[in-house]
């Protein structure tokens, strides 16, 4: 968790003139980067720095499964075609039986991890939570990568505790890392119009940050492409540069965008939306935030949003990490994008693109290197 | 160590085959965009194309068994299919009486029949043409054009000039696959040679048709072999002065006999910009989306394609190997795509003329 100077001074060495040159970037040269600056010029930049970041030319990803525990939920975001009402008829709570199955498979195919997730159900007090982790943790040695920030404080209002008592909670009960699904964008005037019904920003960085606190790392991901405006991006990353300056609990940070498929988003014309995201848009946030959070050391590429081919590609755009192999993924698949692969697949796909495949666990610590040949 | 290339491709000399292959191996992707950007903008300016088009692709059936295709079938095999011209005129008549626009240009592309006479092709464009006059008929490779001569029993020339004067419009680039003897006999050993197919081409450029030109990559060949096959067409055209477009095509490993993997986007892009530096006498490199993606096909038009193909509204051959695109795009995606990658799209016509269309 520490941050050296010469960390920092890896946004220095611009390519192009538009690209200003000093240390750290500012939010303002941020977004005249974003508005203006060509994809090339952005994509150069943010794989000098990823160079110097890992020198090794090592790609990483995580053998994990993510299990959304149920898709009942509250919040009914409109950029969301997971959730269901409680009385919807495929409405779900997973059984434990199941639950231990599908860990036991993802312990079989050398998984490490399982992330859980699942809406905010109305009926699910703390002690339902604190009894999941623990049956997981008396049967499995798994790392629980679980919860996300509104999970969290959903979880805490609806037993009457604080944050900082709820997560202490959780973790006693096994809870090791906090994914950092729910930030959304993080400008409150578009959670208002996306996700009224969502934690206000200033709620998920506290989560975070009293995740931290306690110990927990961490990932950040940030959804673009819907209507937010540059400005809006520009904010979400500052916001996560200045907590990480504070806590350095961010492990990575995981941008992606918008899915329209299946959502009220897409489908209500008030919000005006008619398209999802481009190559080039999604690259040139992906290289900005390579550019803009030089405290935080790992970029992940989603190819699970923007397929293999993208992905690779993404490489060389700042990216350094190739997430989960998602032995298992259901949000997004509710959209109709569906990019399935294996550890085979994302091993060969990394090493396609010029890199050394390597499997990590939630710390991004690297558990095994893939050289050639293997 | 590039450096000698940056000046030659900055001051509009040609890059030598060792030069290229430099290139290949180079890791310095950005270096090879800002060259291909280029090199494209001096040939087109800030204009990326598409065109409103259909494919048809009449039969699967085919006597050549290339290794690499998934969609061939033999006569009498479990998904064969061949199509009557009937059959054909009702489906672009029902199609006509549907669309708002109606596509300009028609891609014709099939297996090689061993049945079908060569009179089925001419009366195919011929009733076409008599029921479309304004489409463009754009159809056989080289490939094809090979078979029609030899069941015909007429010379290159002669089948060229029949298919001419019943409505052919221009020829597309298929069957080119790599030239090199070593990979080719590997790829598809019933295939007619890649001189041949060089041949076909020089006769239809000849006879006043264009032709586009391909190359299938990211299977079992080198970079050396992808050099050979460009050093061929940059020859070709030197000559001829023929071809329209190269179009790099990324092999898909599905259902083929070859297996493999899916070409990397990084290979993409960068086959896309050798491509562009390299052919300095092609006026267009076409990404081709069905078989790049979208997403590729986008970002090759930042490392020197000029072209993103069309509408296509159905496509066959890539799917059947197992293509992770839809089958069509609207023109007004297509223009997104464009636009979004900081160009004016063009919708063009066969030639790369700009299409007026009254609003």
């Amino acid at each position: 968790m520490k941050h050296t100077k010469q960390k920092r001074n890896t946004a220095k060495k611009r390519a192009h003139s538009c690209i200003p040159t000093t240390d750290r970037i500012t939010k303002k040269e941020a977004q005249t980067m974003l508005k203006t600056a060509d994809i090339l010029d952005l994509g150069l930049t943010a794989d000098n720095m990823r160079k110097r970041l890992h020198p090794e030319g090592i790609v990483s990803f995580v053998v994990d499964r993510n299990i959304n525990y149920t898709n009942v939920c509250i919040n009914k975001c409109t950029f969301c075609a997971f959730w269901r009402d409680k009385d919807d008829q495929d409405a779900y709570i997973l059984d434990r039986e199941t639950l231990f199955e599908k860990i036991e498979e993802t312990l079989d195919l050398g998984g490490t991890q399982i992330l859980i997730q699942g809406g905010l159900h109305p009926e699910l007090g703390i002690d339902y939570y604190v009894d999941l982790l623990r049956s997981i943790k008396d049967r499995f040695e798994i790392n629980i990568h679980g919860f996300s920030p509104p999970e969290i404080c959903y979880i805490a209002d609806s037993s009457d505790l604080t944050i900082q008592e709820t997560l202490h909670i959780l973790k006693d009960a096994g809870l090791d890392s906090v994914p950092g699904g729910g930030a959304e964008i993080l400008s409150d005037r578009i959670r208002e119009i996306l996700s009224p019904r969502k934690i206000k920003s200033s709620r998920w960085l506290k989560v975070m940050e009293t995740a931290h606190g306690l110990g927990m790392r961490t990932t950040a991901t940030m959804m673009f492409g819907s209507i937010e405006s540059p400005e809006d991006i520009i904010t979400h990353l500052d916001a996560i540069r200045e907590l990480q300056d504070r806590t350095g609990g961010f492990t990575a940070f995981i941008p992606w965008s918008f899915q329209p498929g299946n959502t009220e988003l897409i489908q209500n014309s008030r919000f005006k939306i008619q398209k999802s995201v481009t190559a080039v848009e999604y690259l040139k946030v992906l290289a900005l935030s390579r550019i803009y959070l030089d405290n935080i050391d790992n970029i992940q590429a989603s190819w699970v949003t923007q397929g293999l081919k993208l992905a690779q590609v993404s490489l060389r755009f700042g990216a350094n990490d190739f997430g989960s192999t998602m032995i298992e993924e259901n949000v997004v698949a509710s959209t109709g994008v569906s990019f399935k692969t294996s550890k085979r697949e994302i091993i060969k796909t990394i090493r396609a693109a010029g890199f050394i495949p390597a499997q990590r666990d939630t710390c991004y610590n690297i558990l095994r290197k893939y050289e050639e040949g293997v | 160590m590039l450096d000698k290339i940056r000046n030659k491709v900055l001051s509009g000399k040609r890059l030598t085959e060792a030069d290229a292959l430099k290139l290949f191996r180079s890791d310095d992707i950005f270096l090879l965009a800002s060259l291909a950007s280029h090199t494209a903008e001096e040939k087109n300016g800030r204009k990326a194309y598409f065109i409103r088009n259909r494919h048809i692709n009449p039969t699967n059936i085919c006597v050549n068994r290339c290794r690499f295709c998934a969609f061939s079938r033999s006569k009498g095999q479990d998904g064969a299919y061949e199509m009557t011209i009937s059959e054909i005129l009702k489906k672009l008549k029902a199609e006509k009486a549907k669309l708002k626009v109606p596509y300009s240009e028609l891609h014709i592309v099939g297996g090689l029949h061993p049945d079908w006479p060569f009179t089925y092709y001419l009366e195919l464009v011929s009733t076409i043409k008599k029921n479309f006059p304004k489409l463009h008929i754009k159809a056989f490779t080289s490939v094809e054009i090979d078979y029609f001569s030899k069941i015909s029993g007429l010379s290159l020339e002669e089948t060229l000039k029949a298919l001419k004067s019943c409505g052919l419009g221009s020829m597309p680039g298929g069957g080119a696959e790599i030239f090199a003897p070593r990979i080719r006999n590997k790829l598809c050993p019933e295939k007619i040679s890649g001189d041949r197919w060089l041949e076909v081409m020089a006769e239809a450029h000849k006879v006043g048709l264009r032709t586009n030109a391909t190359m299938l990559y990211g299977h079992i060949e080198s970079y050396e072999d992808r050099i050979d096959h460009l050093q061929k067409l940059r020859k070709l055209q030197d000559k001829t002065g023929g071809f329209q477009a190269f179009i790099p095509l990324a092999y898909h490993p599905k259902n083929t006999e070859i297996k493999g993997s899916y070409t990397s986007g990084i290979d993409d892009l960068r086959t896309i910009a050798i491509s562009r530096l390299y052919l300095d006498n092609f006026q267009h490199i076409k990404a081709y989306w069905v078989m790049l993606g979208e997403k590729i096909s986008q970002l090759a038009l930042k490392f020197g394609a000029d072209d993103i193909d069309g509408t296509v509204i159905e496509e066959k051959i890539t799917h059947s190997a197992g293509a992770l695109t839809g089958e069509q795009l609207t023109a007004g995606q297509l223009s997104e795509l464009i636009k979004k990658a900081g160009r004016i799209p063009v919708e063009r016509d066969s030639f790369y003329r700009k299409v007026k269309r009254a609003e």
